[in-house]
């Protein structure tokens, strides 16, 4: 059996000893005799070395695929030596959430510059310092977006679909509607219908579109904003963070939140968890921002200090009055983020949007080149596109058999493919080759 | 000390990338960004050198004792870690074809087992991200199982006055209304008034045992008994799970829906905050209800499934650690864990009872609560005082002014990781500073004097915030 406790036999008589007391078993004693289980009915514990074999053969069942053309929400990117290394470090991955910030004076700071990295790649005012993931934030977004009555938020049928089953689900706690915004056959979020839909509505509360879209493609967030703000509704924008390397911020645009999954900075696939949930927003929507967030602020000496600030929108303060009842969130996830950006800096992370979009165009081409494939959408895209495929099912085979993870099937017919800085030249034309032969 | 933003300069940086080897592409000037992120440009050793000092500015369980009550801070075993990172994890896509992923599903299949085992469930989920998104998942459940049987009326959830913080606000979120019941002077549920609340609005009652002042609570079949007669569901807050697993199980005592905090229990790093894993486990008759899973975007055949409660599959990697450890300790290893945890908590309780006298009587579980209320009436010296007090003895602070119904309280939790020598190391720390208390209050007032900063000023952050730096 392994063990981690430090306790002796000898140690655990002179502590009993120490107490009067004869057994460990009398410190049980409230707890009534006919609920006590004699035993577990699990295997007996195993050694260090015996787990790490156990361990490691599971993880050699799995299948690890060289090359990447899968995203959907997931997203394979280059991870820098040094964002490992500096993240690992124990004292990072050991501590609690900064309670005592004379003592985690360290891990507020890198809250502190995490959330004004995101602020500066959403172009907000604002950010928690993390939340679950992707689908979660965009939940807990539509939860900010409610004020006075106004209980309606409306979903983009363009949106992550998992992302939609969240914001459903949390609402279906709150006890408020979900209404569908349709896609318009272009792929994108269809804004006449959605005017329609706020023409009639004085219960709106926030309107929530992602862009680039679950089909890769950039939606009009300048519209969509002009709608929602006419209509008195909020708009919250969930984005891909990589996509900030290139395209305007959802700021910019004029949306009142952003928020998003922060897996692509910095964190593996690692078959979908932990990720990091990413939301800021305007300075007049601060208070309502769920979680943990760092403030600047003195010390006694005047110095600068940082400190969990705004806590009475949280639920070791307000109960059931709070924003959200997050207590644990994705803090080393978040830091994770912080470090990833810093060592990419201004200019890399630029680079790596702009290889990110450029790549996926030329994959787009290369792959509408072969017979019985084609765009299904002509707008801008960032790295993922949909193309029309003849069998699905067969493309996906063939490239499996070469170590290459296909785009994701929607349906028998299309795929979803996705394309980063990671995908060389080399692997894109072998795909599309792999591609070309399976449909002679 | 400065911000990564202040050491920036223009023109530094690290190399990462290659040139791109296809044609650069260009995008509609109406959609590019117009100014550029404002990140950081640094060398990677001035990246190195700032992360470093910002760990060495902050305090983890390997910098030293760590007995934050309630939060189960136990040591964090490194095998878990490098199991955690090995690639045949790491690298797989969540929406990988299930052939491909039978390594990940057997990991979820043997926590599942060992844990529906400790915790007397049937079913388990792993979707829920943190203990109290497992919380919100579990209420959901109660809510779907309520309505599945048409019955509506069931709006209200009662929760001790010494309950967790997330349990009013999960609750809230799922939609109920909550009903806080007090408790009694044993610091447990006041059957009296837990009776009068009970009704054919009683939706459920959500209880962590043993409580939140270390106590496990005698009459707990009684309670959960009481709530099912009633029509109500009982919830287990995995919290405190760590006291008692292998001995009694939450299942056993009468509870529908368990969450586990496997960063608590079951060895998992904290991280400054996360990210935790909150695994729900349930009885089979609410098991249909459990959050979709699968590895395709949308799974068809759960209808009655509450939804998605976050995208994909958990965090896995999280489970990966608690797997590990499930399989180390085992059997017998399990309930160890159990009793030698009791055991420090007890040792340390009876060591200190002499000046730091527990709010309850009686032997403590895994951790116990003192009250120094007295030593603020006759030396003005709090609770938060002798919280930065041991931050100068390089010792971590106890959760303070937790359970909310004790004055000045400190929550002591060691764990069982935690060796005689550092428990009467932390004893004799706890024993001056009261000396010092009584000697010189002022001088703890002016704690903590050897950390990075003095005490922040919180009321400025709150009322003037600042929560970025403007590049």
């Amino acid at each position: 059996m392994g063990s981690y406790i430090p306790n002796t036999e000898t140690d655990r008589s002179e502590m009993l000893a120490a107490m009067g007391r004869k057994s460990i078993d009398e410190l049980f004693a409230n707890i009534p005799e006919n609920v006590r289980i004699k035993d577990l009915n699990i295997p007996k514990g195993m050694a260090e070395l015996d787990v790490t074999r156990a361990i490691a053969s599971l993880a050699g069942e799995n299948k690890i695929f060289s090359v990447v053309f899968r995203g959907a929400g997931a997203y394979k990117h280059y991870i820098p030596a040094a964002v490992k290394r500096i993240t690992a470090n124990e004292t990072f991955t050991t501590a609690y959430t900064p309670y005592q910030a004379e003592i985690s004076q360290g891990i507020l700071q890198s809250i502190f510059e995490y959330q004004t990295m995101i602020c500066e790649l959403t172009g907000m005012d604002a950010a928690n310092a993390s939340v679950y993931d992707g689908a979660s934030a965009a939940a807990e977004a539509m939860n900010m977006c409610r004020d006075r009555g106004k209980n309606n938020i409306y979903v983009s049928g363009t949106a992550h679909p998992q992302v939609i089953e969240t914001i459903r689900t949390y609402c279906f706690g709150y006890g408020i509607p979900v209404i569908m915004i349709p896609k318009n056959t272009d792929g994108k979020t269809d804004l006449t219908a959605l005017k329609n839909l706020l023409a009639d509505d004085k219960a709106a509360a926030g309107i929530y579109i992602q862009s680039p879209n679950f089909f890769g493609l950039v939606e009009d967030i300048p519209g969509a904003s002009e709608i929602a703000h006419a209509n008195g509704a909020l708009l919250a924008t969930g984005v891909n963070p990589i996509s900030l390397g290139l395209l305007e911020s959802p700021g910019a645009l004029g949306a009142d939140i952003a928020l998003g999954e922060g897996q692509p900075l910095g964190m593996p696939l690692a078959w979908g968890g932990p990720y990091l949930g990413f939301i800021a927003c305007k300075n007049s929507l601060m208070r309502k921002l769920p979680g943990r967030i760092v403030g600047e602020t003195t010390d006694t000496k005047g110095e600068r200090a940082f400190v969990l600030t705004l806590q009475a929108r949280e639920q070791h303060i307000r109960r059931e009055k709070a924003s959200s009842n997050i207590c644990s969130n994705e803090a080393h996830c978040a830091l994770t983020a912080a470090v990833y950006l810093s060592v990419m800096g201004e200019e890399g992370f630029a680079e790596a949007a702009r290889q990110c979009h450029s790549k996926a165009i030329y994959t787009a081409k290369q792959i509408s080149a072969i017979s019985g494939y084609s765009l299904v959408y002509d707008g801008e895209f960032f790295n993922e596109f949909v193309t029309q495929c003849p069998d699905t099912e067969k493309a996906l085979k063939v490239l499996e058999k070469d170590g290459i993870l296909g785009g994701y099937p929607l349906g028998k017919s299309q795929l979803l493919w996705c394309v980063t800085e990671l995908n060389t030249k080399d692997e894109i034309d072998r795909m599309a080759c792999i591609l070309k032969e399976a449909t002679l | 000390m400065k911000l990564i933003f202040e050491k920036s300069r223009p023109g530094r940086g690290c190399s990462i990338l290659p040139p791109c080897d296809v044609p650069e592409a260009s995008i509609p000037q109406s959609l590019a960004r117009k100014k550029p992120a404002g990140l950081p440009c640094l060398d990677e050793n001035e990246i190195s050198r700032h992360y470093s000092t910002l760990a060495k500015r902050s305090f983890g369980v390997n910098d030293g004792f760590y007995p934050l009550g309630s939060c189960t801070m136990k040591y964090n075993p490194k095998v878990n870690e490098e199991l955690a990172r090995l690639p045949g994890f790491t690298d797989i896509h969540p929406l990988q074809d299930a052939c491909t992923v039978q390594g990940c599903l057997r990991i979820l299949d043997l926590a599942a087992s060992y844990l529906n085992e400790i915790s007397g469930m049937d079913a388990m989920s792993f979707q829920p991200a943190a203990g109290a998104h497992g919380e919100l998942t579990g209420l959901l459940l109660f809510k779907r199982y309520h309505q599945s049987r048409g019955d509506s009326a069931r709006t209200k959830i009662i929760i001790p006055d010494s309950a967790h913080g997330t349990n009013p606000a999960s609750a809230a979120m799922a939609g109920f209304e909550v009903v806080n019941i007090p408790s009694g002077a044993d610091g447990c549920v006041d059957l009296a008034a837990l009776k009068a609340v009970l009704g054919p609005d009683t939706a459920g009652l959500m209880l962590t045992n043993p409580n939140t002042v270390g106590i496990f609570d005698p009459n707990i079949t009684e309670i959960t008994r009481l709530v099912h007669e009633a029509g109500g569901l009982n919830y287990y807050d995995g919290a405190n799970l760590n006291a008692i697993m292998g001995i009694v199980r939450p299942g056993d005592m009468g509870f529908d829906v368990v969450h586990l905090n496997l960063h608590k229990s079951f060895s998992t790093p904290h991280g400054g905050g996360g990210p935790g894993s909150g695994a729900v486990g349930c009885e089979k008759n609410l098991a249909p209800f459990l959050p979709r899973s699968g590895t395709e975007l949308e799974v068809a055949g759960q209808a009655q499934s509450i939804g998605r409660v976050r995208a994909f599959n958990g965090n896995f990697l999280i489970v990966v650690r608690a797997a590990a450890y499930l399989l180390t300790l085992g059997k017998e290893g399990i309930p160890d864990v159990a009793k030698n945890a009791v055991l420090n908590a007890n040792y340390l309780m009876e060591k200190i009872r002499g000046k730091f006298p527990p709010a309850y009587e009686g032997p403590c579980m895994h951790e116990f609560v003192i009250s120094v209320e007295k030593l603020k009436e006759t030396h003005g010296v709090s609770a938060l005082d002798i919280a930065k007090a041991l931050q100068d003895r390089g010792m971590h602070p106890p959760t303070i002014y937790f359970p909310l119904i004790v004055h000045e309280a400190l929550m002591v939790e060691p764990t069982e990781t935690e060796s005689k020598e550092t428990l009467d190391d932390a004893a004799r720390t706890f024993l001056s500073l009261f000396d010092e208390a009584e000697k010189h209050p002022e001088s703890l007032h002016a704690a903590p004097m050897n950390s990075a900063i003095g005490r922040p000023d919180d009321v400025k952050a709150a009322r003037q915030p600042v929560l970025r730096f403007r590049c």
